[in-house]
């Protein structure tokens, strides 16, 4: 007995000791960049890993945004996620509702369509989506990536699906009693019902359209068109920027996504848990 | 929409509601897929639509040029990258699922690399990894470790490990709480009932919980494949793929849009899109067997 509590007070340690380590390897690539950012230059290159001397050195930030356009990219993608992911949640919904709630012939394929749409690699038929954008005279303009993230993807319409399944059709049938419509219970009833999914679908979105550089980079090239991933991009190039001032720019990058996550996490880990589910 | 009946407002509503999102699907994921793979029988060159149908001539190159194929030994090192990761992540789901003070900010913490803006990640590792400057070795010589300092991505032997090493410090909280998640689901009975039978902590974990998450333990392992294959953005965005860092993707993308040759670019991206088709089917197929 007592042997075993010795080995599980060594286990607790253990578990400590590896978790520091985590936490140190994660935290410790963040904690030259918040610190190269406040620096000088100068002191960037000399100083090592100390703190920097002046916190409230804001030069950085000041030639990111100048030299940079971020905040053109800034601009670019808030229209872009504004778009791409109401639509992206109405049309969710909406298959979700039809799929949910009504039996149909092609049900089951409509289903199958989107399992089989998520295997196949984004990457790979870049190739040939590229040839339909250009069709469609998308290519360099917003519409290119806004389009492209318009669809529902599987893990959305499971999330979905769940929740439509879990509202009862009682609230449906008392509805059409009192004469509303199949789309006003859509509207009224379905939709609200369905916010807390809706509220976990909206962030992981956001984050990874925020996140995506494939797209962008591929489909609008033009200056104007800067969004923070191609912007932050140019900073590697031949014209690379001076590694303080990069530091800066990545450190604001980081900013949006990070606040979203720590004010909501219970959503995001409730969304990246029932995706596993499936 | 009042004065149709509920039969027609059916007809309505899935009719209305279904078009745009399946004709959205068709268009931008069936439709490139299936257009994927006539170019790769054509010399198309992504300008202008001349093309000839040139038969198989494209597969024959890839199958025949080694440096085609031989990008695929650099995926390699993301899935075996992949694996450790795997194994991190599992572990600390474990002990973060188990009581432990602090145990939501540590998954908080773990689970942050994720969130962060995917270029801007590979960007400050550019900074971590400098020769010079980098934290890296300036960590390393302040705590006396200057002989482990390295050129971490300009050495060959190096550079790809230092890339996938990335990949493992961003994903790892993602897995981690995928495995968090199917640790929850795992009922307490099961372990009370291991421990009146008297058995271990090791035990437990070996008899109750690996069967009880087998189904997400195969799965990351496919995903792990399958985003090795696919592996783009980390080597792209920090060295274009110089120094022998390109992998299969980098490979196709240059071939179709800086050696403006589509046809062999879409013969890259079938065969690409055929092996990760391959290891979802084989997959399945474990899938099917475990559940009997």
């Amino acid at each position: 007995m007592g042997q075993s509590r010795e080995g599980s007070s060594l286990f607790t340690i253990f578990k400590y000791v590896t978790l520091v380590l985590a936490l140190f390897v994660v935290l410790f690539p963040l904690y030259s960049i918040v610190t190269g950012a406040f620096k000088t230059q100068v002191e960037y290159y000399q100083s090592g890993l100390a703190l920097p001397a002046n916190l409230l050195n804001f030069d950085n930030f000041q030639k990111v945004f100048d030299i940079g356009k971020l905040g053109l990219g800034f601009r670019n993608i808030a229209i872009i996620l504004v778009i791409a992911v109401a639509g992206n949640i109405m049309f969710g919904t909406m298959v979700a509702y039809a799929l949910g709630r009504f039996d149909f012939k092609l049900k089951k394929g409509i289903m199958g369509m989107y399992l089989v749409a998520q295997v196949i690699p984004m990457v790979t038929t870049q190739v040939a989506t590229f040839s339909v954008i250009k069709y469609f005279s998308l290519y360099n303009t917003m519409g290119a990536p806004i389009i492209l993230y318009l669809g529902a993807d599987v893990l959305q319409i499971v999330i979905y699906l769940q929740f439509v399944n879990s509202i009862p059709r009682d609230l449906d049938e008392s509805a059409m009693m009192e004469g509303a419509s199949l789309f006003k219970i859509y509207r009224s009833i379905i939709f609200p019902l369905l916010g807390p999914a809706t509220a976990t679908l909206v962030i992981l979105k956001t984050i990874s359209i925020y996140n995506d550089f494939y797209t962008p980079y591929l489909y609008m090239p033009s200056q104007k068109l800067k969004v923070v991933s191609t912007a932050i991009y140019a900073f590697v190039g031949p014209n690379a920027a001076q590694l303080n001032v990069i530091s800066a720019g990545i450190l604001i990058i980081f900013i949006p996504t990070v606040a979203i996550f720590l004010s909501m996490q219970k959503f995001i880990f409730a969304g990246v848990t029932s995706g596993a589910v499936k | 929409m009042h004065q149709f009946s509920y039969k027609t407002q059916r007809y309505l509503i899935l009719f209305g509601f279904l078009t745009i999102p399946v004709l959205l699907s068709l268009t931008f994921s069936y439709y490139p897929a299936v257009s994927l793979l006539y170019y790769s029988l054509t010399d198309w060159s992504g300008l202008g639509w001349d093309m000839n149908f040139i038969g198989l001539d494209n597969y024959k190159e890839i199958f025949t040029k080694p440096e085609v194929f031989g990008a695929l030994k650099n995926n390699a090192y993301y899935f075996i990258g992949g694996l450790i990761q795997v194994v991190f992540s599992l572990y600390f789901a474990v002990i973060l699922t188990g009581k432990l003070r602090g145990r939501n900010g540590f998954r908080v913490i773990l689970f942050l690399p994720y969130v962060l803006h995917s270029v801007a990640t590979v960007i400050m590792f550019k900074n971590v990894y400098h020769v010079e400057y980098g934290s890296l070795n300036t960590l390393l010589g302040a705590i006396g470790l200057e002989s482990w300092q390295q050129s971490w991505l300009g050495d060959k032997h190096l550079v790809n490990f230092s890339l996938a090493f990335i990949s493992m410090w961003k994903y790892m909280g993602l897995n981690m709480v995928i495995f968090i998640g199917a640790l929850q689901s795992i009922p307490d009975d099961l372990y009370e009932a291991g421990s009146i039978d008297g058995a271990s902590g090791w035990q437990k974990f070996r008899f109750i919980t690996l069967p009880s998450i087998r189904k997400v333990l195969e799965l990351m392992l496919i995903l792990t494949l399958t985003g090795a294959l696919e592996a783009f953005d980390i080597p792209y965005v920090m060295l274009l793929g110089a120094n022998d860092t390109s992998t299969f993707v980098i490979k196709t993308v240059d071939t179709a849009f800086k050696y403006q040759n589509f046809g062999l670019a879409s013969a890259m991206a079938v065969v690409l899109l055929m092996m990760v088709l391959l290891f979802i089917v084989i997959q399945r197929k474990f899938l099917f067997k475990g559940g009997e």
